[in-house]
């Protein structure tokens, strides 16, 4: 089995600006979900809480750093760099079928039950699911 | 005005922890699945309980699993593409973003307004 590291090396690799550039785009996506939500109605804000926010920038931060780790050792990197971010997108896309499960409970309890559990719940839900889906995915 | 900030504040904070995980775990692929965590929905769904209620936030998480289909279809074609073609990933993830629109868009109307 596949082990789960934790390496926080990577972070020094990470620029102030991509910080900046994540935490522009998480909140413009938040905010425009809001004003959306106020114009159309719930049911079509409700589609941007699942927007692909940060994607383009996370995959391009991705690309950058592979790219220039192969680079520094005099190797080529542009494909090394591709390579990641299609294996980022592709653990996002089982990360999202566990964002459906998250939806699914939101939808179904948040009106009757307490908030604070529901989201609690349906957040440890998402990761649950999108851990299982990651897990099988690997196992085949 | 100030409700529109409250969410950028809290909704930027929250994206950005989010992707702060996602970049010290490995495998990369493992990390992907931070790429789709519920940061937008809890920092939003957060802001809509407080403002309009528990009903309202309910149906805005209805939709948002017409979204969450959009963005598996989205997130597998980035893959694809990105792993057969050589083209930029800042390309790729943008001019795909229409393609999330509509899923969405399309999955709410079959659903829930046809």
């Amino acid at each position: 089995m596949m082990r789960i590291q934790v390496n926080f090396s990577t972070l020094r690799q990470t620029r102030w600006h991509d910080y900046a550039v994540r935490f522009i785009f998480g909140g413009l996506i938040t905010a425009l979900a809001g004003i959306i939500a106020r114009k159309f109605g719930p049911g079509i804000g409700g589609l941007f809480l699942a927007f692909p926010a940060i994607f383009p920038a996370s995959a391009t931060l991705i690309e950058k750093h592979e790219r220039e780790k192969k680079e520094s050792h005099g190797l080529k990197g542009e494909a090394r760099g591709r390579s990641a971010a299609s294996i980022d997108a592709a653990g996002s896309s089982m990360g999202s079928i566990g964002l459906f499960f998250f939806a699914l409970v939101v939808s179904q309890f948040l009106a009757r039950d307490r908030a604070w559990i529901v989201l609690g719940g349906a957040t440890a839900l998402w990761l649950g699911v999108s851990v299982a889906v990651w897990q099988i995915r690997k196992a085949l | 005005m100030s409700q529109s900030l409250a969410r950028f504040i809290i909704g930027g904070a929250i994206v950005s922890a989010f992707a702060i995980i996602g970049d010290v775990l490995k495998p990369k692929s493992f990390a992907g699945l931070f790429g789709a965590a519920p940061s937008v929905a809890l920092a939003t769904l957060a802001m809509t309980i407080v403002s309009d209620g528990l009903s309202y936030a309910a149906i805005e998480g209805r939709s948002m699993m017409a979204g969450a289909i959009a963005f598996f279809i989205y997130a597998s074609l980035v893959s694809r593409i990105m792993m057969r073609y050589k083209f930029r990933a800042i390309l790729v993830t943008l001019c795909l973003i229409p393609v999330w629109l509509g899923v969405a868009g399309g999955v709410y109307y079959l659903v829930w307004v046809r």
